[in-house]
This record gives C-alpha cells, sequence and structure tokens, in this order.
C-alpha cells in the first residue's frame, strides 16, 4: 500500500472541494493542464453531483513521475473551497498533509487538526477588492487558488500563463481578469508561506508523445475517422459529450468544402428506443451508424438489440457505463452493464463487447466496433465508462493507417446480384457463419423482406422447428467465431501461481495493485480483458493459474459471472474482487479486497486463498 | 404460417407502364391475412398506385411494425426490400433507412394498434422531423393478431364483438398530425380505391411525411353491429370532404389547370393535386381552417375523408439538416476520413 511518507517531488494527490456551477472546473482543469505540459504523469478525477449549481463538487488530481495515475486516497493538499464539506474534506488529509481554504471567514475552531497545516488565503476579500461583478468575483476566485497551487507546489508559470493566452484568444479583458486573479493567489502564497511545500513539482519529459483527452471525445473521434455518416441518440449523463464531440467533428470535417452541406446526419431521438432504431434502419441501409448511451438506454434499446441479432443487422452501440441500477448515481462510474450488454434482448441472444480501458483504446475500439458490426452483421457494444469517458487521461497520442479501409462485411452488389437467379438471406455462410446481405436499392434480385419473426435460412417466415434452429444455431456459431476478432486480453505473465484478472477502467489501478504486492514479496500475474466472446486465451491464463482474483466495479461480479458461464471454468478458480460505490478505482481498494481473501502462505511465502462464502467477497467500503 | 408465391403467369394482353412493366409486377406474395380484410384491398391500391407512377420495384422501400397491417409489406412490390420490424417501431426505423439514403421511395404501412398505443411517441416524432414517407395507417379500432381487444382508435360507445363498449376516447391520427405539424393529412377508407388512389400518388409526391389514415375494417373481429369501424359503418358515415386528381409532372401541359388559389396544390416533384370539389370556405393549405372543419363535421358523427391538407413549404429531415444530394450509404470513404496529417494535427488541441 501507498505509504504517505512517499509522498514528495511529483508524487502527490491534491483534492480540490468545491461547490458545482461556480466556475472550479474551468481553474482545475487549467491545473491540470498546466502540469501536463510540464511534462509529468497526472491523472485529474472529476467527483460531480448530477446538479446544475449549488451542491458539493471535487476533483482530484494525482501526480506521479513513476506513472501510477489511478485514482489516490492519500491526500497530501485538500483544497478547500466549499465551507459545506470543511469537516469531511478537511478530515480526508493525510497525517502530516495540508488544507488550503479561504480564510475570509474564520474556521470553526472544531476542524482543525494538530496533524496536518492550514493555509489560510483570503481568496472572496482579495477578489471582492479587485472584482466588481458578483458573477466575476466568484468565477476568479477559482482562478485565485489555482495561483496559489502555482506557488505552492511549484507549477512553470509561464507555462500557466500560456494556457490563459490560448484560453482566452481574442477575449483581452478576460484574459487579463484571469491573469489578475492568478497574481492575486500566487503572490500571496509566496508572501506568506514556505514555498514551495515538501511536496512539489518537478519538470519532467514524460509526455512528449501524449495528449491529455477524455474517453468521449476519444470515441467521437474514431466514429469519425471509422466513417460513420449516421448518428441517433437521446441526451443522458456520461454519454452525452460522445455525441456533442461527433458533431463539434463533424462540423469541422465532414461540410463538404464546396457545396457547405453536411456529409452526416445526426438526429436527437425522443428515446434510446428511437435512437438505436435508426441506427438500425441506417445500417440495413447500408451506412455506417451508432448511438451513444448509458445503462439506462440499453435497458430501452433492448428490444430492437433483439432485433438487430435476430435479423443480422450491424449496429453500434457506445454505453458509457454509470453506476445502476434504474435511474442509479448518473455521475458516478460502475461496470455494471457487463451480463445486461452481453445477453441484451430476450430468448437466445449474445453480442460482441469491446471493453476499452482508457480513451487510446475508446479510439481504436470504436473504429473496431462498426469493422465487427459490419464484418458479423450483428450489434456491437463498446462498454467505455464515466471515469474513462469524462476524465481527462493521458495516453500516447492517437496514430493512424491511412491505409485502413473500413470492413463492410459480406454485402452483395449490383455486379454480384444481377446474375444471381435467387438470393436467400441467410443462406450460405462464410467461415465465419456469416451469410451476405444486400441493400436497398441496388438491385431487384436482392430484395427479401427483413423480419424479427422467425425465418428460415432462404429469408422466409418460418414455423417449423427444424428451420428455426438451423438459424439460430448458426448465430450462436457466428458469435463463437467472433471471439478472434475481438481484442485479445492484454497478459502479463511471469508463471506465478496466481492471477488478476480485470476489464476496462480498472486497469491503471490493478496494475499499480500488481506492483505494490510485488514489492510486498507477492507476485501476480496480470490479464485484462478486451473483449467478448472470450478469446481462447482468456480461459487458458485461468487455467494456468491456481487462483484468479477478478477485479471489477460491479457488486455482482458480473466478469466472473460471465467468465464462469462462458467458459468451462469452475468457480472457485476465480475470486471477485468488488468495488462498486462509484468513484474511479484506486490501487488501495484492490489491495485490501485481494488481502482480505487471501493470507500469505509463511513457509512458502505464497498469496493463498481464505476460502470463504461468495457473498462476503465484496470489498470493505 | 409460410409466405406463399403467386404463381408467376402473366395474361400477355397486360397493359405496361413506362418502365414496361404489368400490374402483376408490383405484386408480392399471396396475402394470409381473413377473407374480405380492407387491409387487402388497401395493398391493391399500393399496387395499383405503384404501378400508375411507373416505381421501379428497387427504388421502393416497405417498412412496417408488427401487427395485420404490417404484414402487408410482403404482399406487394416482390422485387423491393421490405422489413417487417418490431411493434410500433417502424417510424425510427425508417427514419434511419432514410438517413442513410434520402434517394429511394419509402412507404411505411402500420396500423392503429401499431402507431396509436406502443409506437405513437415515435409515429408524432417521425411526423414533427418531416420524415420524407409514406406513413400508411390501416385503421380498425381493433388488435386482430390478439383477437380482438379494443385499440386506441376505438370510438366511444363502439361495441367488441362480445358487446362490451369502449368507454376511452379515441385518438385520431389526422387530428394528431394535424396539431402536431404534420405536412400532408389525408383519410380514406379501403373499400374506396377510387379515392385511395390519387391520395396515394400525391402522398409518394409529397416533399415530405404524408400522414395516411385509412378506414379498413375487421372482418373477424370488428364488423359487426355496434362497431364503429365496420363496412357498414364506415359506408353509412364517410363524407368526402375533398375529391382530388394527381396530375404527374410530364401530363402537366396536357391537363392545363389553373394553379390559382387553392383549387390546386403543386406538389415538390413538379406534379399537380387538383381539388374537383371543395366544401364552401375549405382551404387544403390553411391548418386551422382544417382542423376546425374536421373537428365540427366529426362531432356531428361524420368521417371526413379525401386529401385533406397539404402543405409543400415545409423542409423535410434532409433539407433541415442540410444533408449533401448524395445518399449517405454511398459516400466514398475517402470523403468520410479526415485522415492521419489532421488526425495528428488536431491532436495539438489535446496538449
Amino acid at each position: 500500500m501507498r505509504e504517505s511518507t512517499h509522498s514528495g517531488v511529483n508524487d502527490f494527490a491534491v483534492k480540490l472541494a468545491n461547490v458545482n456551477g461556480t466556475g472550479s472546473a474551468s481553474a482545475n482543469g487549467l491545473l491540470m493542464q498546466a502540469i501536463f505540459r510540464m511534462g509529468i504523469p497526472v491523472s485529474g478525477k472529476n467527483l460531480f453531483p448530477s446538479n446544475i449549481q449549488g451542491l458539493p463538487t471535487w476533483y482530484e488530481i494525482r501526480v506521479n513521475g513513476a506513472g501510477y495515475t489511478a485514482r489516490a486516497l492519500d491526500y497530501d493538499l485538500m483544497v478547500a473551497m466549499n465551507a459545506q464539506t470543511y469537516a469531511r474534506d478537511i478530515q480526508e488529509v493525510r497525517s502530516g498533509g495540508h488544507v488550503l481554504y479561504d480564510s475570509s471567514w474564520p474556521l470553526d475552531k472544531s476542524l482543525y487538526r494538530e496533524d496536518v497545516e492550514f493555509l489560510p488565503v483570503p481568496f472572496a476579500r482579495m477578489c471582492n477588492e479587485r472584482f466588481r461583478e458578483p458573477r466575476e468575483r466568484t468565477l476568479m476566485k477559482n482562478i485565485a487558488y489555482a495561483g496559489t497551487l502555482v506557488a505552492i507546489l511549484d507549477i512553470d508559470m509561464p507555462i500557466v500563463e500560456e494556457l490563459l493566452t490560448e484560453r482566452f484568444a481574442g477575449k483581452v479583458t478576460l484574459r487579463e481578469s484571469n491573469r489578475q486573479a492568478l497574481r492575486i493567489g500566487y503572490d500571496y502564497a509566496k508572501e506568506h508561506f514556505a514555498c514551495p511545500l515538501p511536496f512539489h513539482l518537478r519538470r519532467m519529459d514524460a509526455n512528449h508523445d501524449k495528449i491529455l483527452i477524455d474517453g468521449n471525445t476519444a470515441t467521437a473521434l474514431g466514429c469519425l475517422y471509422a466513417g460513420a455518416t449516421v448518428a441517433a441518440w437521446y441526451p443522458i449523463t456520461p454519454a452525452t459529450s460522445v455525441m456533442d464531440a461527433f458533431k463539434e467533428f463533424c462540423d469541422k470535417y465532414r461540410r463538404d468544402p464546396e457545396t457547405g452541406r453536411n456529409n452526416y446526419l445526426i438526429i436527437q431521438a425522443e428515446d434510446e428506443l428511437a435512437a438505436i432504431g435508426m441506427v438500425i434502419g441506417a445500417s440495413w441501409n447500408g451506412a455506417r451508424a451508432f448511438t451513444s448511451t448509458a445503462g439506462p438506454g440499453v435497458s430501452l434499446m433492448n428490444e430492437l438489440l433483439g432485433l438487430a441479432y435476430y435479423s443480422e443487422i450491424p449496429a453500434v452501440l457506445i454505453d458509457v457505463q454509470r453506476v445502476g441500477p434504474s435511474t442509479g448515481m448518473p455521475t458516478r462510474t460502475q461496470q455494471g452493464d457487463i451480463l445486461e450488454c452481453a445477453y441484451a434482448s430476450h430468448g437466445d441472444t449474445k453480442h460482441i463487447l469491446l471493453i476499452p480501458a482508457n480513451p487510446a483504446e475508446c479510439f481504436d475500439f470504436a473504429v473496431k466496433s462498426f469493422d465487427l458490426a459490419e464484418r458479423f452483421q450483428t450489434p456491437v457494444m463498446m462498454l467505455s465508462d464515466l471515469d474513462i469517458g469524462m476524465n481527462d487521461w493521458v495516453v500516447p497520442r492517437i496514430q493512424w493507417d491511412d491505409s485502413y479501409r473500413p470492413d463492410r462485411g459480406r454485402v452483395l452488389s449490383e455486379e454480384d446480384l444481377k446474375d444471381l437467379p435467387k438470393f436467400y438471406r441467410y443462406a450460405n455462410g462464410d467461415e465465419n457463419h456469416v451469410a451476405a446481405r444486400t441493400v436497398p436499392g441496388v438491385h431487384p434480385n436482392g430484395a427479401y423482406v427483413t423480419r424479427g419473426s422467425g425465418h428460415n435460412k432462404f429469408g422466409e417466415y418460418t414455423e417449423t422447428p427444424s428451420e428455426y434452429q438451423e438459424v439460430i444455431d448458426r448465430l450462436a456459431a457466428k458469435h463463437k467465431a467472433a471471439a478472434n476478432f475481438v481484442p485479445a486480453p492484454i497478459v502479463a505473465s511471469s508463471g506465478a501461481p496466481c492471477g488478476v484478472i480485470t476489464i476496462g477502467g480498472c486497469d491503471a489501478a490493478v496494475r499499480e495493485t500488481v506492483d505494490l504486492l510485488r514489492e510486498r514479496g507477492i507476485v501476480l500475474d496480470y490479464m485484462r480483458i478486451r473483449g467478448f466472446p472470450f478469446a481462447e486465451s482468456v480461459e487458458r491464463f485461468i487455467l494456468d493459474h491456481e487462483l484468479c482474483f477478478v477485479v471489477e466495479q460491479n457488486r455482482d461480479a458480473q466478469l466472473h459471472s460471465l467468465l464462469v458461464l462462458e467458459t468451462g471454468i469452475r468457480k472457485d478458480r476465480l475470486r471477485p474482487v468488488l468495488v462498486y460505490g462509484g468513484f474511479p478505482l484506486s490501487a488501495r481498494k484492490v489491495i485490501e479486497g485481494i488481502l482480505t481473501h487471501s493470507e500469505i502462505d509463511e513457509r512458502t511465502g505464497r498469496l493463498m486463498p481464505v476460502v470463504r462464502d461468495l457473498e462476503e467477497t465484496a470489498c470493505p467500503r | 404460417m409460410p409466405s406463399i408465391a403467386k404463381p408467376v403467369a402473366r395474361h400477355p394482353s397486360l397493359e405496361r407502364n413506362e418502365l414496361g412493366l404489368t400490374i402483376r409486377d408490383y405484386e408480392g406474395s399471396m396475402s394470409t391475412l381473413c377473407a374480405g380484410c380492407g387491409h387487402d384491398s388497401i395493398t391493391a391500391a399500393i399496387v395499383r398506385t405503384l404501378w400508375e407512377i411507373s416505381m421501379p420495384p428497387q427504388r421502393l422501400v416497405k417498412m412496417s411494425g408488427i401487427g395485420c397491417s404490417s404484414k402487408t409489406p410482403a404482399y406487394f412490390v416482390y422485387g423491393a426490400h421490405g422489413f417487417n420490424s418490431a411493434h410500433g417501431r417502424m417510424p425510427v426505423i425508417t427514419t434511419g433507412a432514410i438517413a442513410a439514403n434520402r434517394e429511394l421511395t419509402y412507404i411505411g404501412v402500420s396500423g392503429d394498434g401499431d402507431s396509436l398505443s406502443i409506437g405513437i411517441g415515435h409515429m408524432c416524432h417521425a411526423i414533427r422531423r418531416n420524415v420524407k414517407m409514406v406513413y400508411l395507417i390501416e385503421n380498425n379500432g381493433v388488435y386482430g393478431l390478439t383477437k380482438g381487444q379494443f385499440s386506441a382508435s376505438a370510438d366511444v360507445g363502439s361495441k367488441s364483438k362480445r358487446g362490451e363498449a369502449n368507454r376511452m376516447s379515441p385518438i385520431d391520427p389526422v387530428m394528431l398530425g394535424l396539431s402536431i405539424g404534420a405536412t400532408f393529412v389525408a383519410r380514406s377508407f379501403s373499400g374506396d380505391k377510387e379515392q385511395l388512389v390519387p391520395i396515394l400518388k400525391a402522398a409518394f409526391a409529397h416533399r415530405g411525411m404524408a400522414l395516411v389514415d385509412v378506414i379498413s375494417p375487421c372482418v373477424t373481429f370488428n364488423d359487426h353491429n355496434g362497431s364503429t369501424k365496420s363496412y357498414l359503418y364506415t359506408r353509412k358515415h364517410e363524407a368526402r370532404a375533398t375529391e382530388t386528381d394527381f396530375v404527374a409532372p410530364a401530363k402537366e401541359i396536357l391537363a392545363s389547370i389553373s394553379t390559382n388559389g387553392v383549387s390546386s396544390v403543386t406538389m415538390h416533384d413538379g406534379s399537380i393535386v387538383r381539388f374537383r370539389s371543395l366544401p364552401a370556405g375549405y382551404d387544403p393549405t390553411d391548418r386551422q381552417k382544417v382542423m376546425s372543419y374536421l373537428q365540427e363535421r366529426q362531432s356531428s358523427g361524420e368521417i371526413v375523408t379525401g386529401l385533406l391538407f397539404a402543405d409543400e413549404s415545409v423542409a423535410d429531415l434532409h433539407e433541415a439538416n442540410n444533408t449533401c444530394d448524395a445518399p449517405l450509404n454511398a459516400l466514398p470513404y475517402e470523403k468520410l476520413c479526415p485522415g492521419a496529417e489532421t488526425l495528428n494535427q488536431l491532436q495539438d488541441e489535446f496538449r
């Protein structure tokens, strides 16, 4: 476990407590971006309420020169800017840490702690003196605390000034106000505190070929590059920004330079039923189409996902998971849609899932989703989550190969059709059990009626058991064949007896866990699953280990269940480690989870599982 | 129940249209609906219409949801793609299909269960988007496939086969459509092909969505005494508000029709709808007047039919979104992908 004494140069965590709707996001983003430009590995986690104005909101910045940027729970510095939450915020700082607060009003004596250092700055008073408009005073208070952090953490001032210049290009007055506010906080800190604090920043060159991007933006970029022309969606947190970004990219890159007309169409649908319906209609008609949604939307889309599965129509669905069930916690993260998506819709249905761990994979997997949807003529769901989708991540610059061409799968052309005596929609599957399809308008020989009702391999209505089974069995074989096409698991193996398996955004925290446990002499092999159906290598990894911990962010051990259901693995070879309170995963929680279920054999030094009722396997909250 | 192919024998004397096709070329597989079903008459009217306007079969796309009405796309134009989708979802699947390819001609066949209950939201929003399609509701006031439950279009007091009276007020797709901005609204009766064919021709010529409500009696579950959607009741109470002729663009000169006033409406494709008779003061281009007229006549028990309202000035889904002329499904990938260099440059914004 990370010890607080480690905190030092380029290794610390700051938590900023704000009131939402006051403009703090802008100041926090500025700090994050400045640290990124200093070349230091950094992450920012926005822990925000489902609300527009007035409720508590937090932002966490973790700086780690070694590159561990999962959420950290040991805060070296609390920027306490919300009096409503002073009590709990001040409690959260590690012993020996610091609390920066607005001293325009006295801090209640009961809130003081002996073991932390308080840094009082009269932000409100100073901003009220300098600025006139009430809104400006509120906004500038945020930039002022950013100025203080620049001083006490030794953030590069020229970089911050450069960022302000870029942000307020053409808005000179605004830029000047921001500069002044920044100086207010900076100068006050320089005058009153020993700057920098013991933990602070030092320039590095780790971000030379990196970008700072959120998963939803990267996903939208992937959809753009995949050649998607139709998008349909219904507003929902945390997926909305996928479509916002897609629209922005399309405005820039998909408007015909000669005619000014749009080479895309985005439809804001009346609900998620409609959104997926439009995607299915457009894909059936030969366009690349997608929708973005979250769990509640997937629930509604279940019906038509079954239609697309059974009638074999491509569809791409981006699911940015949030906390369920029901409305749940819309602004909190979880991996609770795994089972829902794997088997969405009534009857025998199975879908292809792609599960990215970071924005770079969001881009790649978004492109891949379209290729797989068209190759396998079936819905493909990409399971991102709020943490990946809405937080800024430092990832390698996204690469593109200009030789890429979309895999449109088996679609018959006019040339193919004109001499074809008779077209049968579901006959003659290829080696992956995929039959050729036709698109309307190409040739009358390709015409047929697509139906979600029982059909035989000729595409005709049927109620005959053998004819029905022939088609539905081929669908199962087709799904199985997709296992060789989804992204293979990432494996780091050194022949250890135990392994840890994880998925999606848990990646960073679990890798950190593996390294931290190794420091304690506990060796674990690592596998991150990136697609469903499971590749053969997934099962092999499990069989190669006496025991695997399955780390995921949901209550019901959904990945664990899916592994048991879809492979020949016995349940007792896998131990779920579950963290599902809604915040991004931290290594501390994973380690707690693993150690709760195991003990170290003193003779061999091996990690041994403690046999326990699976009901108790949830991590302590 | 498997689909039954019709025999392909064609009488050599059958008349041919501009494409050299006979009316038989616009048929589909054999209907499996009950003998005497109003829907089969509508299918026949669709077949006649498409033959007369010389629609190339593969340029037509036939969409439907679930229900008796939704089976019918299999019964016309064998050479066109059809999509018998999910209950109530025809409007959204069609909207998506049209988004992908604006060049084809789309007809959605729905029913009162499909469109006025489970899919009413989708229908309303497709109307609001003015999706360019013929939206046909085969309206019989009853759920046929599940054996006789009232639908949302059943009139107050109309009796089921078991003798129970419906108490809830009906949803009238014509009034609903008009109230939310439908740009083409018509009502007809399955037993009146003479009226329905010109309406359908005008509907196919319309700029956006043509909403066509067709009273289509269910001979098995809703054709008894006490039903207000029976053949007898409809024939007794039908009042033709308008009578229209459809004049295709090519025949315009020969017809020498005055386009003044409201006695005719020029459709988006240049064809003309001529109104032969209109009630005094009726203006099929004035939404408010049409609505008041309908309300007044319907409250006195009439089933008002005809091409009731048309407005060719409203942009359809694609026009409103400034979409390119070429179908989106046919744009070359080179036009869609900004390329590696652009990707590299745009990432400078994420530094």
